[in-house]
């Protein structure tokens, strides 16, 4: 083990190395002397002046807020001599497994690419230039022919591959036993049980105003609203991300949503963000890529068919084709586990010197990535503030949901804790799921893959959002699919085929997430 | 218990059909005695005109009121709305109030509106102050988007009436009669697309004035990207969100059918221009609703055998202000969707539970004034005798004509009193 004190100090020299190099450090810098010209800094008391200074002007809670952003995203730093692939994943078979996924779906596109006879990447010729640029606004008019396209892969595609996870140090034994996992994931992850989530969610409790509760026995709700909106408008005022982030676990009031959501998130679409994205957006425009088909068809496949979502189906495109492109989203590949794909100047292939990451920020997308983007459009209608709440979402939480890892929130570890909060707390409805070929996780899966986006209404999924930023983490997600089980375990416990069981889950449009996740941690006898 | 409610309908709809079954009702034949007639807009001209001399007896209900026209014609509705605003400017109430332009503060809520060919030299007048305004002209008599076409040039406005006079309609029948309005060209955009809104409002009664909100409505959004560029006046499919029109369109999706329910419009205002102008823009929209209903009280045939389902078109300008283009007596009852159809049997469903309380054959001297457990989807949006027997004292304190029925939905919405907003 580390010891706390080298911990704490290596954490502050990352900090501070990462920080020297963004665009507050020279901020901060430009303000300190700009200062020197202020009567109120005196040469004898030059440092504590520009330190009051900037505290006064609001530039120490910007710097606050940058290493607040930071601490959230990075993890804490493993033991100096830990090699680096141990900050991305520390187990090596989860490396390994994380690998030979990401070996398939390369495989995959790359035959498509020689099926279709479609490169991977090609300049657009300047007409075609011309006229997306004219378009950029409604491509949603645009019906290429994508029958030939398939989406790389399917979430259930990826759930046989979590199935087939194994730990080589482990004995399971081919046997079935009591002492075995029912579920459907045969690795051993430590996941928490009810007492340590109800720890860890206290402010979920039932004693505790919660937005997304109607009929709290406590406070009457109007009047913990009210409150709760003074409160959530003083903490915008302070522009305070850690009491942001504090704040949410009770929920947003739904008018303050988009302002808190940027505060934790620590977006502030300054005029070089907005000059970031149209750079972006130029590289879209220059050139096409094959992932662009993908982005097209997986729109059209989920969003643009989906009640809540299909008005901003252009918007999708906006972010996710210049998502693609964007190659600050590398910088996650240090504490993910996956690794991004690489892809060979023609005529050159094998040779690392020629290689370039494919797509350019490493992400290939699969069949319903676009729905990680489609409830934001209800917060953000500027593309540009709506591409990096987007972006810092992904990086701090979505990524996890599609790539093989033992962290708490990736998706093993959900799916982990989903089976065995079921098979503890409702036995009968696990065995009888099982018993009948309907495991529960396969229906579940899906769910948490999109992290509920497309399943739940959306004034009820942006009410868990807020939790799962409130919270940083994703477990919630785990918490809430075994919720939807307990609420439907009458209906289910009838239900004799895995088709069955799936139409009494098909609607989840009209549960409400907030009472779901309260009765399910806390009152229920433990 | 009495007999059951034997019903006729000309609208074979299954929204219609199964509601009458799901309450045991005896399907009869026109010509036989009926108790409860849903029937188009043709059926009720013949049922009242003067020629039939049909007379309906107490047990017996429609779903019209026989001059219903006088709000379902955009060119009756619009001659209504003006002569309601000039009575009460006279009565000077402060409703009339105009502000420094001479525009009506509360009750310029219709687009500038003028009948062709009657008032050709008026707006000739009105489009010459504005010469780069676009026009929209509408056939009064017709629905679902049907003869539309948009103008911005004079020069088109005579090649029509050219065109319409050298066709084989040489007389200017009133069916023939056109409106033309100034187009909302600065419409609220979602997503980059422009919608309107179709509302449903119940009247049971005019005099006094008792009607109903659906809570239920929708956006309708156009397939295409809103451009207001004149290049594209030709293609209706940016313009025009009439599901008739857009379902030609060849982006029409069968899985929502361009619908975005109420809130999911109210969850995105909210969510992206704060709470106080969203509900400051619903409470403006209940209140055109009531204004419009106000109108046409004094010349409607309150029958009382009659109910009626109007559909309400409302279009949204970007300073989220909110404008009545149309009332429709027949809104469509054809479901697009699957969920268009769950919307629609309800809609059907909340609307025979207060015209013909609890299923029973009715009698039209009841005092029509349903408890509210009865109202499913529908909230009361005015009560004419409620709100007078609050006493004159109220009406001093906020404004005259305010809806106890709002005030009371208000209430419990947002726990705000309505005096702050309905202005």
């Amino acid at each position: 083990m580390l010891d706390p004190d080298s911990g704490l100090s290596l954490t502050i020299a990352r900090i501070v190395q990462r920080l020297k190099g963004s665009s507050l450090h020279s901020q901060l810098e430009r303000q300190a002397r700009v200062s020197l010209h202020k009567p109120e800094i005196k040469l004898e008391s030059l440092k504590e002046d520009i330190k009051d200074f900037l505290k006064t002007s609001g530039w120490e809670k910007k710097l606050q807020n940058a290493v607040y952003s930071h601490l959230s995203v990075f993890p804490s730093p493993c033991h100096p001599a830990a090699p680096p692939e141990h900050m991305k994943e520390p187990l090596a078979y989860m490396r390994k497994a994380q690998g030979s996924w990401e070996k398939r779906i390369l495989k995959s596109l790359n035959s498509m690419c020689t099926e279709l006879g479609i490169p991977l990447a090609q300049k657009r010729p300047a007409s075609e230039q011309k006229e997306l640029l004219n378009k950029w606004n409604e491509m949603g008019t645009d019906e290429p022919d994508l029958s030939l396209f398939r989406p790389v892969y399917a979430p259930k595609d990826f759930l046989e591959v979590l199935m087939n996870l194994r730990n080589p140090n482990y004995e399971n034994g081919d046997q079935p036993s009591f002492r075995n996992h029912l579920g459907l994931i045969q690795v051993p992850l430590k996941v928490k049980d009810i007492p340590e989530l109800k720890e860890d969610f206290t402010e979920l409790g039932l004693n505790i105003g919660q937005l997304g509760i109607d009929d709290s026995a406590q406070v009457p709700p109007e009047f913990f609203e009210n409150e709760h909106v003074r409160v959530g408008q003083k903490v915008l005022a302070e522009q305070d991300s850690a009491a942001a982030q504090q704040y949410v676990r009770q929920g947003c009031p739904t008018a303050l949503r988009a302002d808190l959501w940027a505060l934790i998130l620590n977006i502030s679409n300054q005029p070089e963000d907005i000059l970031y994205y149209e750079q972006l957006k130029s590289n879209v425009i220059q050139h096409n890529l094959l992932v662009d088909s993908l982005i097209y068809k997986d729109v059209k496949l989920t969003a643009s068919n989906d009640d809540y979502y299909f008005v901003f189906e252009d918007y999708l495109y906006q972010v996710l084709l210049c998502f693609s492109r964007d190659t600050s989203v590398l910088e996650h590949f240090t504490y993910s586990s996956a690794t991004p794909p690489k892809s060979y100047i023609r005529g050159k292939l094998g040779m690392e010197e020629y290689a370039v990451f494919y797509p350019p920020n490493g992400v290939i997308p699969f069949h319903g990535f676009s729905m990680y983007v489609a409830p934001l459009c209800f917060l953000y209608h500027e593309p540009s503030k709506l591409y990096q709440i987007f972006r810092e979402m992904y990086v701090r939480f979505f990524f996890r949901l599609h790539s093989i890892s033992s962290h708490p929130s990736g998706i093993v570890s959900l799916c982990l804790l989903f089976e065995t909060l079921l098979q503890t707390h409702l036995p009968q409805l696990f065995y009888h799921l099982r018993e009948i070929g309907a495991q529960p996780l396969r229906i579940s899966f899906k769910w948490m893959v999109r992290a509920f986006s497309g399943y739940l209404a959306t004034d009820q999924l942006l009410l868990l959002w807020d939790r799962i930023l409130g919270y940083n983490s994703l477990e919630i997600l785990a918490v809430l699919a075994a919720a939807v089980f307990a609420f439907r375990a009458v209906n289910l416990m009838e239900v004799t085929s895995l088709a069955a069981a799936e139409a009494v889950l098909a609607d989840l449009s009209t549960l409400k997430v907030m009472p779901l996740l309260q009765i399910f941690l806390f009152a229920t006898v433990t | 218990m009495a007999g059951k409610v034997k019903w006729v309908t000309d609208i074979e709809k299954s929204v219609l059909i199964n509601n009458f079954e799901k309450r045991g009702w005896i399907q009869v034949a026109e010509n036989e005695d009926w108790n409860f007639y849903w029937m188009s807009v043709q059926t009720i001209r013949n049922v009242f005109s003067v020629e039939t001399g049909y007379r309906l007896s107490d047990d017996q209900i429609v779903n019209h009121f026989p001059n219903h026209y006088e709000l379902t014609r955009k060119d009756l509705m619009v001659k209504n709305i003006k002569r309601y605003r000039k009575e009460l400017e006279k009565e000077g109430s402060p409703l009339a109030e105009k502000d420094e332009n001479g525009k009506y503060i509360y009750l310029d809520f219709v687009p500038v509106t003028f009948m062709l060919p009657a008032d050709y030299n008026l707006f000739v007048e009105e489009f010459r102050k504005n010469p780069s305004s676009t026009w929209i002209m509408k056939p009064c008599g017709k629905a679902q988007g049907k003869g539309i076409f948009l103008i911005n040039k004079l020069s088109q406005i005579k090649k029509w009436s050219r065109d319409s006079k050298t066709s084989s309609f040489v007389s200017q029948s009133s069916k023939e009669a056109y409106v033309i309005s100034l187009y909302i060209n600065n419409p609220l955009l979602i997503g980059g697309k422009k919608f309107d809104l179709r509302l449903y409002v119940l009247v049971s009664t005019y005099r006094p004035l008792r009607c109903y909100m659906y809570k239920l409505g929708f956006c309708r959004f156009c397939t295409v990207k809103y451009t207001p560029s004149t290049s594209e006046l030709d293609n209706m499919f940016v313009h025009l969100t009439n599901v008739a029109i857009q379902k030609h369109g060849d982006d029409y999706n069968h899985i929502h059918g361009g619908k975005w329910t109420v809130s999911n419009l109210r969850l995105y205002l909210e969510s992206t221009r704060g709470k106080e102008v969203t509900n400051k823009l619903f409470d403006e929209i209940h209140w055109i609703i009531v204004q419009s209903l106000k109108a046409v009280a004094p010349v409607m045939n309150n029958d009382k055998h009659c109910f009626e389902c109007y559909g309400y078109d409302i279009i949204i300008d970007d300073k989220l202000k909110p404008w009545l283009i149309e009332v429709n007596a027949s809104p469509s009852l054809t479901s697009s969707t699957a969920n268009d159809r769950i919307l629609k049997y309800n809609l059907i469903n909340d609307t025979l539970n207060i015209a013909v309380p609890n299923g029973e054959i009715p009698d039209c001297k009841w005092n029509k004034s349903p408890p509210k457990e009865v109202l499913g989807n529908y909230e009361v949006l005015y009560d004419e005798e409620m709100a007078q027997s609050d006493g004159p004292d109220r009406d001093l304190r906020s404004r005259p004509g305010q809806s106890t029925g709002a005030k009371g939905n208000r209430a419990k919405d947002s726990g705000k009193p309505v005096l702050t907003t309905w202005k």
